[in-house]
């Protein structure tokens, strides 16, 4: 899983049934530190996550199918929890 | 997944059975701004809507094949579905 900052959202009509009914999220991906790496992500939302909000992301097919309980989904990115907070041992 | 844009069609002579009715389209892969990143590559189209201009979003892989019925056919990259509009917060209103 990897760390990320919603950032946006995407509107999107047209589209594999998968989406339907599902928010698809912007997600900028960040660092242990918080800070963003410059990459992003285009995440189906399986929690409900927000504007600005700190997420962990999975970004691996077979994880997200099983979310997804749909063997054939077409789907890799998927926002499946909300960070508090992240904590870094002091090296 | 990630942002693209369709710059072009891909016409071939010649492909496999499994593709011989998907369009392959080429698209510039976007940042989230909307920029070009990075090199430009050729999507198959499971929507089979989606046409020069069209800002669209793409994945790869295994997910690739799977946009596609039947899903067990050799594609790299394809289009999951067409974007209407990006909707990003503004940079001042995220912590």
């Amino acid at each position: 899983m990897i760390l990320g900052r919603i950032t946006g959202s995407v509107v999107s009509t047209i589209h594999h049934p998968i989406v339907e009914g599902r928010k698809l999220l912007v997600a900028e991906r960040l660092d242990p530190t918080g800070h963003a790496t410059g990459g992003y992500v285009i995440a189906l939302d399986a929690v409900g996550a927000g504007q600005g909000e700190t997420v962990l992301i999975l970004d691996e097919g077979n994880g997200a199918r099983q979310i997804l309980d749909d063997a054939d989904a077409p789907v890799r990115a998927i926002v499946v929890g909300i960070v508090d907070a992240v904590d870094l041992e002091r090296s | 997944m990630l942002l693209g844009r369709v710059i072009g069609t891909v016409v071939p002579a010649l492909l496999v059975d499994e593709l011989a009715a998907t369009p392959l389209l080429w698209i510039q892969p976007l940042d989230q701004a909307g920029r070009p990143e990075g090199d430009p590559l050729v999507c198959a189209d499971g929507t089979r809507m989606a046409g020069p201009g069209q800002t669209i979003y793409w994945v790869a892989s295994r997910e690739a094949a799977l946009t596609l019925d039947p899903s067990f056919v050799p594609v790299d990259d394809a289009i999951v579905g067409l974007v209407d509009e990006v909707r990003l917060y503004p940079p001042e209103d995220l912590p």
